[in-house]
């Protein structure tokens, strides 16, 4: 059996599964819960000075028969006394002291964060976030994403805070800037222990069409809250890994954070460098008990590939991270339908008429809606295979023999890159495109 | 043994009348539109006879444009509520639903047009208007589907149309001639009441056109006249004791239950000769009425049946028996039916025989032959030059649906023999636009 145990910066948890700093660790006893449940931690919902918060909270972004592709929020830190915080999560960690409990903070000044890291340490925190990515209301007071924004702002903050912190500090940048190696290392500069990210993104997830208003909508008004769910995974994940490769950050602990709600997202994350990863809106859509299923999954993903601990695969992927000059130009894969498999939707051929490359025909004989690949116009974009409906119908062929590497990189290094507007190097030369004339044969007859 | 007890109320007859395609409701519709691949040239526009485009109007339930989705499906057809209950779906748009061809459930086309057009109709959404007027004048014979689809149609181009209807309510077959499981009384005449409204219909009921005089009346005063009316009552089929009181036609017989519906007295012992939908129904209404044995005949093979295999199924899970290769050779009894008295039949070399000596009865209290509508063959004689096929059926051109006198047009039953509502639905509007075009020259 894999052990699935972690040590992260030091913080030690019986899996790598932890509940990000957000609405389902608010309290002891949604993380006591929690951990009964199978977490492995939990990062305290942010604390310091409590806020008020505003009635309609949360709006998300619904996508054909599913909800929360997509969510975003507009709470801010916690809105209880740090009395009662600290009290229920020393109580916490009598119940739990070998699972990993977090204290996020968010305070203005060094004094505060001086006392209120005195406070959770003697609470019993094992670690301590410094939450510098919060997109909406705290930012306006010079908090959350207006400190992650703020490299040197960001270092300072740090400085100040590893003088004083004697557990491991992890500091949780905001994506809401355009170069994240920026924050990243001014947080390594500063000297923290661990980074996590990504906070929320910066969103509008929608305008109510009657009231005018964007979602969620407050007495008619709205503002932007901060986006997450499984549609930020992409953008999280390649952060993840942009921190990960870079020589001054890559031996900092990295916790992934960003649309985590199955056991496969969380082993992307681990692949790209991550040692825990940080889960919130699957559990505000499912409950704690989805944490059965990615535990479930790592360990049979394990069991398949032979590891023993997640260190055995963790960053596995990042030397296949590459920019885009390296990639070989002479590799070469075409479309191939499985006709027994194909249901006629014709999704397909039309995604590829309109949406690519015109390799896709339907054959001229009525009642039949099985398409054929045009492999000579087939430029392997993958776009047929990624809409087709059916389980591995379309399926993408090697047509190269795999012996011959050649990138961007070396032809410009050979100077056979194309240099003038109507290059007879470029590489659409003498690839089939339709006339405009033949888009008129589509049009519909209407008598 | 019929499953079911003889209602004795409304609200039984509702149970046991429980409608084959309820209305969905929002979370149904969400999901279930959800599940749409949108396909492209999708099969099911093409399986469709009006060709309503189905993915778009299932795409804009899910898009929450659901007025829009209503107009979507009338744009094509007419009788969009009556079609999405009614229609055999599973032989038409699902049956061709690329999810078939996975073993997936098929998307559950009817009843979401059903909810598109119910909401339509329950809102009483304007989604049509008839055009500004053009000076012509049409007359409708009949206001079955065929009827009404050509007369909005018309309506929409700013046409004069009078329908003129032989009973005291419009709606033809669509009402009358449908199993009661299948549409209730209230929802045909809901969109009907619709589309009168909107298109500004206007039906002449009571008011049967049958002579000669009338005919002429009609021409004189119109510009064309559109025959939608369909065929006629059960034929004869020529049986010894067909006569007697308690053997009636299938289309009479559920016409009656429509009206009645528990106040309909179903004796104990039915039999039901014939092999088509309509026998289907007959004997699946007769068993859903609480008689203790329904026994089908058809002088045939099961596989030779010209019903629909859903069709025979639900009659059986209603409790029928069924007797294959049996003739009715005569109804017996004294004034009463007291039974029907068949005879075996086999095929030999392709034809159907009887097997001497195999006669047999089957005891019934109520003989329902539904065995094929008589055609209007005296009626529609009546008109000059109107070509009649071998089989009594109007000639029409296939396009234009204009009969062999040119100021006739014909669609629906009449035409194409006894169909479903949605291929009336479909001639009745290709008709109007042919109308449009032999007047406009067009």
């Amino acid at each position: 059996m894999p052990n699935l145990n972690i040590d992260f910066a030091g913080i030690k948890a019986p899996n790598p599964f932890w509940l990000a700093s957000a609405p389902p660790t608010n309290s002891g006893y949604q993380i006591m819960k929690a951990f009964d449940a199978g977490w492995g931690g939990a990062v305290w919902k942010t604390l310091g000075v409590p806020v008020i918060n505003v009635s309609s909270r949360y709006g998300a972004v619904n996508y054909g028969g599913s909800r929360m592709a997509g969510f975003s929020n507009i709470e801010l830190i916690t809105d209880r006394s740090l009395a009662d915080n600290l009290r229920e999560m020393e109580e916490v960690k009598k119940y739990f002291p070998d699972h990993a409990v977090i204290a996020s903070l968010m305070v203005e000044t060094k004094e505060e964060w001086i006392q209120i890291i005195k406070d959770v340490e003697n609470a019993g925190a094992d670690g301590i976030e410094l939450n510098f990515g919060c997109p909406h209301g705290m930012c306006e007071r010079g908090m959350g994403s207006a400190v992650g924004q703020e490299p040197a702002v960001l270092q300072t903050i740090v400085e100040w805070v590893m003088e004083v912190a004697n557990i491991p500090v992890i500091t949780k940048l905001t994506p809401n800037i355009s170069h994240i190696v920026d924050p990243g290392l001014a947080a390594a500069r500063g000297g923290t222990n661990a980074i996590s990210l990504i906070n929320t993104i910066k969103s509008i997830v929608g305008i109510d069409l009657d009231t005018y208003a964007p979602y969620p909508v407050v007495d008619g008004k709205g503002t932007n809250g901060g986006y997450c769910g499984p549609a930020v995974k992409p953008i999280a994940l390649e952060m993840v890994k942009e921190l990960a490769q870079h020589p001054e950050i890559q031996n900092i602990p990295v916790s992934g954070i960003g649309g985590v709600e199955t056991w496969r997202d969380a082993v992307e994350f681990i692949l790209l460098g991550a040692g825990s990863v940080q889960v919130c809106t699957a559990v505000m859509h499912y409950g704690f008990g989805i944490v059965r299923e990615m535990k479930a999954g790592l360990e049979q993903f394990m069991i398949d590939k032979g590891y023993e601990t997640i260190y055995d695969f963790k960053g596995k992927a990042l030397p296949n991270v590459t920019e885009w000059k390296h990639l070989n130009l002479k590799h070469k894969v075409v479309a191939s339908i499985d006709n027994d498999k194909c249901i006629g939707c014709d999704l397909c051929y039309i995604a590829c008429d309109d949406g690519a490359h015109q390799a896709i025909r339907i054959p001229d004989e009525s009642g039949n809606r099985i398409p054929e690949i045009i492999e000579e116009n087939c430029v392997g974009c993958n776009l047929c295979s990624l809409v087709c409906p059916v389980e591995e119908c379309i399926t993408m062929e090697q047509r190269d023999d795999g012996k011959q590497h050649l990138s961007w990189d070396d032809k410009t290094i050979a100077n056979e890159v194309p240099t003038s507007f109507d290059d007879d190097r470029a590489g659409g030369k003498g690839h089939f495109v339709p006339t405009v004339q033949d888009a008129l044969k589509h049009r519909k007859n209407n008598n | 043994m019929s499953e079911y007890k003889r209602p004795t109320s409304e609200i039984e007859f509702e149970q046991n009348f429980a409608q084959k395609k309820p209305l969905m409701n929002a979370t149904e519709a969400h999901f279930e539109s959800s599940k749409c691949l949108f396909c492209y040239d999708a099969p099911c526009i093409t399986a469709c006879p009006t060709g309503i485009d189905i993915p778009l109007f299932i795409k804009q339930i899910n898009s929450g444009n659901l007025t829009g989705s209503a107009k979507t499906i009338y744009e094509s057809n007419w009788l969009g509520n009556a079609c999405g209950t009614i229609c055999p779906t599973g032989e038409l748009c699902e049956g061709a639903c690329v999810f078939n061809h996975q073993d997936l459930p098929p998307i559950q086309i009817g009843r979401l047009q059903n909810f598109a057009t119910a909401d339509a109709i329950k809102k009483d959404k304007n989604l049509f208007s008839s055009g500004p007027s053009n000076g012509r004048k049409v007359a409708v014979i009949g206001s079955g589907g065929a009827g009404i689809a050509c007369a909005c149609e018309l309506r929409t181009m700013g046409y004069e149309v009078d329908i003129y209807e032989a009973k005291s309510k419009p709606s033809g077959l669509t009402l009358h001639g449908i199993a009661a499981y299948k549409i209730t009384n209230q929802e045909v005449e809901d969109e009907i009441n619709f589309l009168e409204k909107q298109m500004g219909l206007n039906f002449i009921c009571d008011h049967p056109i049958e002579n000669k005089t009338q005919l002429e009346k009609l021409e004189a005063g119109y510009d064309a006249i559109f025959l939608g009316v369909g065929i006629g009552a059960t034929a004869q089929i020529g049986l010894p004791g067909e006569d007697k009181t308690n053997v009636i036609g299938a289309v009479e017989f559920i016409e009656e239950l429509r009206k009645k519906h528990h106040e309909l007295n179903v004796p104990n012992r039915v039999v039901v000769i014939g092999g088509g939908n309509t026998a289907m129904d007959a004997a699946s209404q007769s068993a859903r009425m609480g008689a203790n044995t329904v026994v089908l005949a058809y002088r045939r093979s099961k596989e030779d049946m010209g019903a629909y295999g859903f069709e025979y199924k639900l009659a059986i899970s209603a409790g029928i028996e069924s007797v294959f290769n049996a003739q009715p050779v005569e109804i017996v009894g004294n004034g009463i039916a007291k039974g029907v008295k068949f005879i075996r039949t086999q095929v030999v070399n392709g034809k159907l025989e009887s097997i001497q000596g195999s006669e047999f009865v089957v005891e019934a209290d109520l003989v329902i032959k539904a065995t094929g509508q008589a055609k209007q063959k005296h009626f529609l004689d009546l008109i000059d030059g109107l070509e009649l096929d071998n089989r009594k059926k109007i000639v029409v051109n296939d396009k234009s649906f204009q009969c062999t006198n040119p100021k006739y047009f014909a669609g629906g039953d009449a035409v194409n023999g006894g169909a479903e509502v949605v291929n009336a639905a479909f001639e009745g509007k290709m008709a109007a636009q042919g109308i449009e075009k032999w007047l406009t020259g067009d």
